[in-house]
């Protein structure tokens, strides 16, 4: 079947594109790059048409990798049916947005290199994805974090933007500590870290092993999909262009942690605690960070704080057992998050560059186009019937009810909130007049028939993909009162987002204004960020430079080494002295050393 | 008793040696200094041809014979040396040949 | 009769060493140590080494230490002058020769309480036809090597005192 080629024809376009596409015309560029990624999407369906249809896992073993002591660790790649889901989206959803970035970037510098680490991000993403043992997924979940770095500060001259990477990365390696280590204990007790081996053996294992797997899995979920306490690195992403935003950090990279907590829920199923606390964290980023999505005055700010959030319901979903409503989620997230995404980019292209949402307003009339495709997205971000949100997200809350009420109550009044903010953007944006001071325009067509699709998607990718079935586990019960609920709190949102910034514009100012103090805490995200810098940041490098530069490097180790040359000099200082020229010294040198000598090889030889 | 014990003979060597070793040290003549040498040499010897009769073999005295050979093969060539240090410096004082001082 | 032999001396060998050491004039060091090596001449045939014996008083005292006069009488040397000192030799020079004189006697007495005693005759394989037959068979490399070096030995004091002859 040459699995293979699905990650590795995007690797071919970014080397060729790496190497040689500064010499490239732009439409080399382009073909390069969007051909290796339709070349892939095209092989996903030929797989999948071959082994339609697929029950079990179909692998393929390339070459040994590690073999050392009780752990062979093979480059396998395995096809299943989550892989195909994933499969899917990643190579679809990638393929649009790279279509989107041909007109985005246009006027960019560093158009081909762009293109290079958008195939390389492609590479390790399908690498993560088709991966059949957690190392090789290891490989491919660092890959997307070293792209993910790359892109974010792809503006590489704007200090912030570097900043921002760096932080994205660091942030992210916390979290790969936590895979780290969970892999050094599945070796240790599984001796193997092939899926099938691990998930064989799980179900025999005891539970504090797998709820410690468990908790340092979820650890590394948390970094590279942005949940508490790793989440601050998202929000600053947004630094980076608007095609990497949408691809990397709302369908694709974030969701990394969801399909590796989905794929090990052989785990989690055999460690309650861990799955609680898995739907606990998931539960508690979505209401918290859909809080600070409703003050954000920053387009992408607020659309970064929404895909927290519902990367928080996803976390929800699997946690509660129902990993199919998780992934599900993710499917359609992938859709109208991507969509909103690359609609904040047509806007922010038609304001040539403007992000803030109080500059802009009656873009209804001027950019048409993207105005209806972001309405799409919005109203499937909002839980709208029958859009796609309102599928996987009723599955989610439906799981989370059965599983513990006050879950599902939290996460109906975050769909509220959810509701609320994406139509406070999009009112703020394309309704009344227009404030700012550039001259709005629509965007080239090749912006444009990206988001047509992601639209689509967003209407329909809910009762025409019915990803559950497809994942073998449909079912659960229907309860028509929760649906109903969960539905007018999303519409409640609508309505309480067109009271505040359409009908009556002036009432958004003027509640903030009454909750002031309250105002402040959120609009500043909690001043989390602050929290974290004084807490461990400031600690960390003060201590580095204090205690490990001046003290251990400086002190101990540059003063063993200079010390060691002093000392030999001092010595070698007194023993000059011992070179007096005068004979008769020496011999007595010699008198006392043969007397040493005796007395030496007396002792030695018994005589005492 | 008719019968030296074998100790006198070896504490007369350790004795003679040591007073050898008396002459190099504290002796300022560098001719001086050499006899002293030859009488260290001498010392040995006897410790040589004493454990000789202690072991009844003949190796101890080839031993002491060619102790012999090359005292006096030293002897020639160091005086040969004496003889050109005097030249240059003009002095049997060892105390005063000490160009090789720190 | 050989106690007595042997006390008298080692009597004299001592009083001459001491001389050698004690004297002022290298002439009056250089007559005592003949005699250093004539008594211990005499030991030697005590101990049944007649042809070390023999060796010794030809070539030591009649052949080293004859140069060692001439060479005396060449250089003109005097009685030793004072000056010129070694702190160390002075500090630690006496101390460590009374140590090591110490050291040498105490192991000796361990080590032979009660060894072997000799006596004249006691050992009959010292004779010049022993030590030939050993010097030509078993140490017949050093003896070569050693002629060698006597060779050696001439021609180095040659080059080293051809100034003289001018």
């Amino acid at each position: 079947m040459q699995l293979w080629l699905i990650p590795v024809l995007p690797l071919a376009g970014f080397l060729i594109n790496g190497l040689f596409g500064r010499r490239f015309s732009k439409g080399a560029v382009n073909a390069v790059a969007i051909g290796s990624v339709a070349l892939s999407f095209a092989w996903v369906l030929k797989t999948i048409l071959a082994l339609s249809p697929l029950a079990g896992a179909y692998s393929e073993h390339y070459f040994t990798w590690i073999r050392s002591g009780i752990v062979n660790i093979g480059c396998d790649l395995a096809v299943d049916r989550l892989t195909i889901v994933m499969l899917l989206v990643v190579t679809g959803v990638g393929a649009v947005i790279h279509v989107y970035s041909i007109g985005y970037m246009a006027h960019e510098g560093g158009y081909y290199r762009f293109f290079a680490f958008l195939n390389l991000f492609m590479f390790f993403m399908l690498v993560l994805v088709l991966a059949s043992n957690y190392l090789v997924m290891f490989v491919g979940w660092e890959g997307v974090g070293l792209c993910s770095y790359l892109l974010i500060g792809f503006y590489f001259d704007k200090k912030f933007a570097t900043d921002a990477g760096n932080k994205a990365f660091i942030v992210n390696r916390i979290g790969d500590f936590g895979f780290s280590l969970a892999m050094f204990y599945m070796v240790k007790n599984f001796g193997s870290l092939d899926f099938a081996t691990v998930f064989k053996q799980a179900p025999g294992a005891p539970e504090a092993t797998l709820t410690i797997i468990g908790l340092l899995l979820m650890l590394g979920a948390c970094g590279k999909s942005a949940q508490l306490p790793l989440y601050v690195w998202l929000p600053d992403a947004m630094a980076g262009p608007t095609p990497v935003s949408a691809l990397i950090h709302a369908a694709t990279m974030v969701t990394a942690g969801v399909y590796m907590t989905a794929r090990s829920w052989a785990i989690y199923a055999h460690a309650p605690a861990a799955a609680e606390t898995v739907a606990i964290i998931g539960i508690a980023t979505a209401f918290f960070a859909a809080t600070i999505g409703l003050a954000q005055n920053d387009i992408k700010k607020v659309f970064a704080y929404s895909t927290v959030s519902q990367l928080g319901y996803m976390f929800l979903g699997v946690g509660c057992g129902a990993f199919s409503a998780g992934i599900y989620h993710l499917v359609t997230h992938a859709f109208f998050k991507a969509l909103l995404f690359l609609g904040a980019g047509s806007v922010i292209h038609a304001l040539s560059g403007e992000q803030d949402l109080r500059n802009m307003g009656g873009l209804r009339k001027k950019t048409p186009w993207t105005f209806w495709t972001m309405m799409c997205a919005a109203v499937a971000i909002a839980g709208v019937p029958p859009f796609a949100g309102f599928f996987s997200k009723d599955a989610i809350l439906l799981a989370a009810h059965h599983y513990a009420p006050w879950m599902y109550w939290l996460g109906t009044i975050t769909a509220g909130m959810t509701a609320f903010y994406v139509f406070r953007a999009m009112f703020l944006a394309f309704f009344g007049e227009y404030r700012g001071h550039e001259h709005p325009h629509e965007s080239p067509p090749v912006m444009l028939v990206p988001l047509a699709v992601l639209a689509l998607l967003s209407i329909g990718g809910g009762f025409a993909l019915n990803v559950p079935e497809f994942l073998g586990t449909a079912g659960g019960e229907e309860d028509r009162a929760l649906m109903a609920i969960s539905t007018a709190a999303g519409v409640m949102g609508i309505a309480l987002a067109w009271l505040m910034y359409v009908a009556k514009p002036g009432m958004a100012d003027s509640f903030a204004a009454s909750m002031r103090g309250l105002y402040t805490l959120v609009y500043n995200k909690y001043f989390v960020d602050e929290i974290y810098g004084a807490a461990v940041v400031n600690p960390l490098v003060g201590g580095s430079r204090a205690v490990l530069w001046k003290g251990v490097d400086v002190g101990l180790i540059d003063g063993a080494a200079n010390g060691v040359g002093a000392r030999a000099r001092n010595i070698g200082s007194v023993l000059r002295l011992m070179q007096s020229g005068n004979i008769r010294s020496y011999a007595t040198w010699v008198l006392f050393g043969s007397v040493v000598l005796i007395v030496a090889l007396g002792i030695a030889g018994g005589l005492r | 008793m008719t019968e030296v014990p074998i100790s006198w003979f070896l504490t007369l060597s350790a004795v003679l040696f040591v007073l050898g070793v008396a002459g190099f040290v504290f002796r300022r003549s560098v001719v001086t200094v050499f006899m002293s040498i030859e009488l260290m040499l001498n010392a040995v010897n006897l410790s040589f041809v004493t454990f000789s009769y202690q072991l009844q073999q003949v190796n101890g005295h080839l031993f002491a014979f060619f102790v012999m050979v090359v005292a006096a093969a030293e002897a020639a060539v160091g005086l040969a040396i004496i003889l050109t240090v005097f030249k240059n410096r003009a002095t049997l004082n060892i105390d005063d040949v000490d160009s090789m001082k720190n | 009769m050989d106690v007595i032999l042997f006390l008298i001396f080692a009597m004299i060998a001592v009083v001459c060493a001491i001389n050698v050491v004690v004297q002022t004039h290298p002439i009056s060091s250089a007559i005592s140590l003949v005699g250093v090596m004539g008594s211990l001449a005499v030991l030697y045939l005590l101990l049944g080494a007649e042809f070390i014996a023999a060796a010794q008083v030809i070539v030591y005292a009649g052949a080293i230490m004859v140069l060692f006069v001439f060479v005396i009488m060449l250089l003109n040397a005097g009685a030793e002058s004072k000056h010129g000192r070694s702190l160390v030799a002075q500090l630690l020079g006496a101390p460590l020769l009374v140590a090591l004189l110490g050291l040498l006697a105490y192991f000796v007495e361990r080590l032979y309480p009660r060894g072997v005693s000799v006596r004249f005759g006691g050992f009959t394989h010292g004779t010049p036809l022993d030590i030939g037959r050993a010097l030509f068979t078993t140490y017949l490399l050093p003896f070569e090597a050693t002629s060698i070096l006597i060779l050696i030995a001439i021609v180095g004091a040659i080059v080293l005192a051809w100034k003289e002859i001018d």
